[in-house]
């Protein structure tokens, strides 16, 4: 389970946010790992596992912030990963993104085996440590649908 | 074909840190513009570090930059001791070395192997490279992977690292942490010598720098997380408080973040600037890998400074291996540093190159001011001087292959925008 984002940037701080809230939960065989979203470690993070699960914040236009949109990247065909699409804009370093992990992964043979991502909405990633509202009402929904999955 | 009136744009730079554009005009076969143009929004960073307290800065200034938040941490307790009269050495200046050679060899790896290699082999990107040579690829990593373990073990974590406080560390790794770390680096000096060996292959173009260059020096190494004077190649070394008599900062249009010159002039600092001045002083090994590679006493092309990153990577890890050898745990892991009014300076060598700070602090042990000036900044008006003369030589290519090589030589200084913020889009207009 990879909480992307920085607590710092308000709403950027969902992924952590998220992971502070499964540590009370129990998960067993689940490993927490907050997470910049910077490729070569998110390819280490989740080479192998069965199951990655990825959380991060993205900004939309039309905006509905706090809404969460999930999705199971297709890792069996080759050109799966584009419903991510094959643009980012993460805040992170010298522009890599997840979408550019997940490339990178599968030319180094490097993907989990199954593989899905919940991306939620923001509002504001201007800087400070709090969630907007939206997005804070959106974190125990997430949770609660994140707790289903990895307990499966 | 006619160059009377040209206009090329790339809306966003790749394979830089953070967000810039690039504005080049050409009128009548004349280069008359050649902007780095940085719109990263300022941080402001200087600002808020004023009224906080003295053992502060080596946090916040460390979120400046997730790929050298080292560099931060150290030049901001360096400066902070210097103010409080207090020089930090032996086992605990080593440790230091030790998490600064982390840095180096997992910033270097980084941008050799996904930002820069792709350029000297006609490859769009990593996944490109990594998609036709993925064994290179994985050796890249593997040795960007023994860079992380230092900061892991070091540092705490490997980004924005926790264990570092004015006076050295909350907690020093125990002996067999170490004796484990360098067995996991061992291998890594393997993948170092044959990442010279493989760059020092490539085609670099021709392009001879000038610029006066700039690193900071220390009489008996190479000079990494410190040093005792800052030596130029056009003139006498001189000491790191005079920093701010010969570097001045200015503000330009075109550009978010400052812009420095040395006595007037563009400079350079970073790997050309560090190797040319300060060889010498780099292992027996490196020397002879360098040697190999075609490095001479100086090297002023900075296509080739790909070739110094990876001599220098070879360098950080023998490095690190020896401190681990002749590593005993400081105790405590740091020093007492008492507040007491005062100024203090702080220069180590950021991956990029040469980062200063200065912070004035009251009796009472809160910031009065900071100053903090980065590589990317003092290398800006040296980068746009390189594009006017690419751009010069180089006027019947066409648009495309032309913006492409001035992304090249942009990368060439693996710039970091968001640290010169206080982000690079290329716009070229022919007339």
């Amino acid at each position: 389970m990879i909480g992307v984002g920085n607590e710092y940037r308000r709403d950027d701080g969902i992924g952590p946010a998220l992971i502070a809230a499964l540590e009370d939960r129990w998960l067993p065989g689940v490993s927490l790992i907050r997470s910049d979203g910077e490729p070569v470690r998110l390819i280490e993070d989740w080479a192998g596992a069965s199951l990655a699960v990825v959380v991060d914040a993205v900004l939309c236009e039309p905006s509905s912030p706090g809404e969460i949109h999930q999705t199971e990247v297709c890792l069996q065909q080759p050109d799966g990963t584009k419903a991510l699409g094959t643009h980012s804009h993460s805040a992170g370093s010298h522009s890599l993104g997840i979408p550019d992990a997940l490339r990178l992964a599968r030319a180094l043979d490097r993907l989990p085996h199954r593989l899905i991502v919940y991306a939620v909405e923001a509002a504001d990633t201007s800087l400070g440590t709090e969630l907007s509202a939206p997005v804070a009402a959106a974190l125990p929904t997430l949770t609660e649908a994140v707790v289903q999955i990895l307990r499966k | 074909m006619s160059h009377r009136a040209r206009q090329l744009q790339v809306s966003s730079l790749a394979r830089v840190e953070g967000e810039g554009a690039l504005h080049i005009k050409v009128r009548d076969g004349e280069v008359e513009r050649a902007e780095l143009r940085i719109y990263e929004p300022p941080r402001f960073f200087e600002a808020l570090l004023r009224g906080r307290r003295y053992t502060e800065p080596p946090d916040i200034t460390a979120r400046i930059c997730g790929i050298c938040p080292v560099a931060y941490q150290t030049s901001a307790c360096t400066a902070i001791e210097d103010a409080c009269g207090v020089r930090i050495g032996g086992p605990i200046g080593d440790l230091r070395r030790l998490l600064y050679c982390g840095e180096w060899i997992s910033s270097h790896t980084l941008h050799i192997y996904l930002l820069h290699a792709p350029d000297f082999l006609g490859y769009p990107d990593a996944v490109a490279l990594a998609t036709a040579h993925r064994d290179l690829v994985e050796r890249g990593l593997a040795l960007k992977k023994a860079g992380n373990a230092i900061l892991e073990l070091v540092g705490g974590r490997a980004i924005h690292p926790v264990n570092v406080r004015v006076g050295g560390f909350y907690s020093a790794p125990g002996r067999d942490q170490l004796d484990r770390l360098a067995a996991q680096l061992r291998p890594a000096l393997d993948a170092a010598i044959a990442t010279v060996r493989w760059v020092a292959g490539f085609d670099f173009p021709q392009l001879e720098l000038d610029h006066e260059f700039l690193a900071v020096h220390h009489p008996a190494r190479y000079a990494i997380e410190g040093g005792t004077t800052l030596r130029r190649s056009a003139g006498p070394a001189f000491s790191v408080d005079a920093f701010g008599n010969h570097v001045v900062e200015e503000q330009v249009k075109h550009s978010t973040a400052l812009h420095a010159r040395l006595d007037g002039r563009p400079y350079l600092t970073g790997p050309l600037a560090r190797y040319t001045l300060n060889h010498e002083h780099l292992s027996p090994l490196a020397r002879e890998l360098a040697a190999e590679a075609g490095l001479g006493d100086e090297c002023r092309n900075p296509f080739r400074s790909i070739v110094v990153r990876a001599v220098e990577t070879v360098y950080a890890v023998e490095e690190a291996l020896r401190l681990i050898d002749e590593y005993e745990p400081p105790e405590p892991p740091h020093e007492v540093v008492p507040a007491r009014d005062g100024v203090g300076h702080g220069v180590s060598e950021a991956p990029r190159g040469l980062l200063y700070h200065r912070y004035g602090i009251g009796a009472d042990g809160l910031v009065r001011s900071a100053t903090i000036v980065p590589p990317t900044s003092q290398n800006q008006a040296a980068i746009e001087d390189d594009l006017r003369r690419l751009v010069a030589a180089n006027l019947d290519l066409a648009d495309e292959p032309l913006t492409g090589l001035c992304e090249r030589a942009i990368r060439n200084y693996d710039p970091c925008i968001s640290c010169s913020t206080h982000f690079l889009e290329l716009t070229m207009e022919r007339q």
